[in-house]
């Protein structure tokens, strides 16, 4: 007996979890390449993940467990709200756990855990386009793009040192994928870049009001773009995390009182969380109640 | 070194009801390296358009015109301009030149464009700048707020500057004083002496006696009217 | 290497049979001529006359309806109408360039002046900030913009300078052919005559083959060595420069050429 109210699995009917699957192997199959698809209408407005949703729901089997993270952290009210929607709508288990996780769906962050083979990564994508902030006609961009004319990429760092002496671009900093297509990894830190090349998991990139997905494959070549005597880096605070002491995490910066105080925290809240039950303290933490059983 | 053969031009006026002019047939000359030829006949018999024609400025009707092995009656416009930077030379009765040009590079641009490099170019058009009693202050500025002697001297100075071994001279001497007409008239006579062949149009009848070893009068190619 | 030395026997551009129609209303037909390396072309007409179809169509930015446009590459000659897409845009940012008669079509107002000449040199693979920086400084020495201006936005430069920064950002590369679209159009004067300065300069020390339309016969006798003469799309003469504006042939020559007031 059909539920007049209930959803079909994960929201999206049949045949557009079809379309958007054609259109994830197109992406997979030239990875970095911009694969145009008919974005649906989500009951969440664009700007807030309806891309990444759709890839996630044309993904998602009953047996998936679900991670959804934004800024890193499983707490937010995004973050909440697409967990919520996606267990409503498809029943699937979740999880904060990123080892444990079988689809991670982001917005600008990549978890600090490093993934495995058949994990899929999706991120939220809200402008898809490199070239766009310099070309702004799209019919240019995608010629650029067909006749590998690149030029204007590196015009664009070229500014940027110009200007501050440095590359300057600290996120959505573009990488180029199996040395032929320029992508925009979405606005996850340039800190995180170097996770993209030889990653074991399959990479899912979905921009539903610019109505694109594009693919990086697993192991697949991503390198920032750079110049000869100005390489890339990827920088961080120059901190440790104050709650679980790790050097090599990216770091969130908290005011913590109208006087300026600041701390700094793991942005990877599972992350952290893990570090801390394992025992490790930072400067301003106190020990986990799960540090005992350790 | 020059020949031209059976050489005829009209003008055609198509804007005046297509008025055909004759104004030369059947002209005959040769001059040979080292002979200076002077062309004589009353105004607009047609002296200065047959310079023109060897200069390849107007085109022929028929005939042909011999600068060396080229004929300049049929050759295509990049042969011309060859044989402009290299062989022939033409010092006309003005100076055309590029606004806001100094002398000095005026004069020098003949060698710049054969290749001559930069400095020695410059240092032979400042000698004969100097020859030509250019004082050195005029130099740096543009000859086009010189007076018309100063004028002339810089075309000649133009024209002289790379040893052409043909030269084509309309009224050389004209606007200049004594001094610097000797001068111009010793620059010929070097020339003839390296072997240039030179035709030149002279009213100035003396320069013509000093210079030209023959004379050739241009009446005899004026289509007669009937 | 002089100019002499460069005029080879193979034309760097044949011109065959060239037309494009708009509808039934002629653009410009059976152009054809041959372009050698060192030479400047230059084609006059009035508005309408085709001149602007015809360089479109020599240039790739339009397609024409027949005839051929032969190139000689690096791989030998090519017709740059049948070429692909890919290998004619590669062409257009190495061995030709083109300056837009409005300098703002022809830069990237956005970017600096610096990135604006070192463009195309990134385009083609330079990877070096400093090389690339060092490149851009010396082209603007070169069209004589001041050193301390390579991080200003041509916004902020005054037409003249934007026309020779343009110039700059195309000639970087050392292309072989430049397609100039009335290059001192909208230039006062004196503004133009420093420009047209530059360019004879440049033309003869790089070598550089050009084609220039125009509609200001000044323009061509200073800087063409010869001259196509264009009217209602056809050629209607051409010849050595001095010789097609002095002893013009046609009815149309005839015309233009006494139109143009001595000043």
């Amino acid at each position: 007996m059909t539920d007049q109210t209930a959803y079909n699995f994960a929201y999206l009917d049949e045949q557009t979890k079809r379309m958007i699957r054609r259109a994830i192997l197109k992406g997979v199959a030239i990875p970095g390449y911009q694969v145009p698809f008919a974005s649906r209408e989500m009951p969440m407005p664009y700007g807030w993940g309806t891309g990444g949703v759709q890839v996630t729901a044309a993904c998602l089997v009953p047996e998936d467990r679900l991670k959804v993270i934004d800024q890193g952290a499983d707490d937010t009210t995004n973050a909440v709200s697409i967990r919520r929607f996606f267990q409503r709508t498809a029943g699937v288990a979740v999880t904060e756990a990123t080892a444990e996780a079988t689809v991670i769906q982001t917005r600008h962050r990549i978890p600090e855990t490093p993934l495995t083979e058949g994990q899929i990564l999706v991120y939220q994508v809200p402008i898809p386009e490199p070239l766009r902030f310099l070309e702004p006609r799209e019919t240019e961009t995608r010629k650029m793009h067909e006749l590998e004319d690149y030029g204007l990429m590196h015009v664009k760092l070229y500014e940027d040192i110009s200007r501050h002496g440095q590359i300057a671009t600290a996120y959505d900093y573009p990488v180029k994928v199996e040395g032929r297509y320029v992508m925009d990894p979405s606005p996850i830190p340039k800190f995180d870049n170097p996770k993209l090349g030889g990653n074991a998991a399959i990479q899912l990139f979905g921009a539903g009001r610019e109505q694109r997905i594009y693919a990086l494959p697993p192991y697949t070549q991503a390198i920032s773009l750079d110049f000869d005597d100005y390489p890339f880096t990827a920088s961080k605070a120059d901190h440790a995390c104050d709650l679980c002491g790790a050097p090599d995490s990216y770091l969130d910066e908290v005011i913590t009182d109208d006087q300026g105080s600041r701390m700094f925290v793991c942005s990877d809240t599972d992350f952290c969380a893990s570090r801390r039950a394992a025992g490790h303290v930072g400067p301003m933490g106190a020990p986990s109640a799960g540090a005992a059983e350790e | 070194m020059i020949t031209i053969s059976n050489l005829s031009k009209s003008f055609t006026l198509h804007n005046q009801g297509a008025a055909v002019i004759p104004v030369m047939a059947g002209a005959n000359l040769a001059v040979a390296p080292g002979e200076c030829l002077g062309l004589v006949g009353a105004s607009g018999s047609g002296k200065s358009t047959l310079m023109r024609m060897i200069w390849g400025n107007y085109l022929a009707a028929a005939g042909s015109i011999m600068v060396g092995d080229v004929d300049v009656a049929k050759a295509a416009p990049r042969e011309i301009i060859a044989l402009r930077r290299g062989t022939l030379g033409y010092v006309s009765q003005f100076l055309r030149v590029v606004p806001r040009v100094p002398t000095v590079e005026v004069v020098a641009e003949p060698l710049l464009t054969l290749g001559v490099p930069a400095d020695e170019a410059r240092a032979r058009a400042m000698a004969l700048l100097a020859q030509l009693n250019i004082p050195e202050r005029l130099w740096s500025l543009s000859p086009t707020t010189f007076s018309g002697g100063e004028q002339q001297r810089v075309n000649i100075a133009r024209g002289f500057v790379h040893p052409y071994p043909a030269l084509l001279l309309d009224e050389p001497t004209a606007s200049l004083d004594l001094v610097n007409r000797e001068v111009v008239l010793t620059l010929i006579e070097a020339a003839k002496a390296r072997g240039a062949a030179i035709i030149g149009i002279f009213h100035d009848e003396p320069a013509r006696a000093r210079l030209c070893d023959r004379l050739v009068d241009v009446t005899q190619f004026t289509p007669k009217v009937a | 290497m002089s100019i002499l030395a460069k005029m080879k026997m193979q034309p760097l551009l044949s011109v065959r049979d060239l037309s494009k129609f708009y509808g039934g209303r002629i653009g410009c037909a059976d152009v054809g001529f041959d372009l050698y390396p060192g030479e400047v072309l230059g084609v006059v007409g009035e508005s309408g006359s085709g001149k602007s179809t015809l360089l479109s169509c020599l240039a790739g930015h339009l397609a024409p309806d027949r005839g051929e446009v032969i190139f000689d590459t690096q791989e030998g000659p090519r017709d740059t109408v049948q070429m692909a897409e890919a290998a004619r845009r590669r062409l257009a940012r190495t061995d030709w360039a083109y300056v837009h008669q409005n300098p703002r079509d022809g830069l990237r107002m956005g970017v600096s002046a610096g990135g604006n000449v070192g463009e195309r040199l990134m385009a083609v693979g330079a990877r070096h900030y400093g090389q690339i920086r060092g490149a851009a400084v010396d082209w603007l020495g070169r069209v004589e913009i001041a050193a301390d201006r390579v991080d200003d936005r041509p916004s902020a430069f005054s037409g003249g300078m934007q026309q020779r920064l343009q110039i700059a950002r195309n000639l970087v590369t050392g292309p072989r052919l430049v397609f100039m679209d009335e290059p001192t159009g909208g230039l006062d004067v004196s503004v133009q005559a420093r420009l047209l300065d530059l360019l004879r300069g440049l033309v003869r020390e790089m070598g550089l083959s050009a084609i220039i339309v125009t509609h200001d016969l000044a323009v061509v006798r200073l800087l063409a060595d010869r001259l196509m003469v264009m009217k209602g799309g056809y050629v209607v003469e051409q010849g050595l420069t001095d010789q097609v504006l002095d002893d013009p042939q046609h009815a149309y020559t005839q015309l233009l050429v006494s139109s143009v007031l001595q000043v």
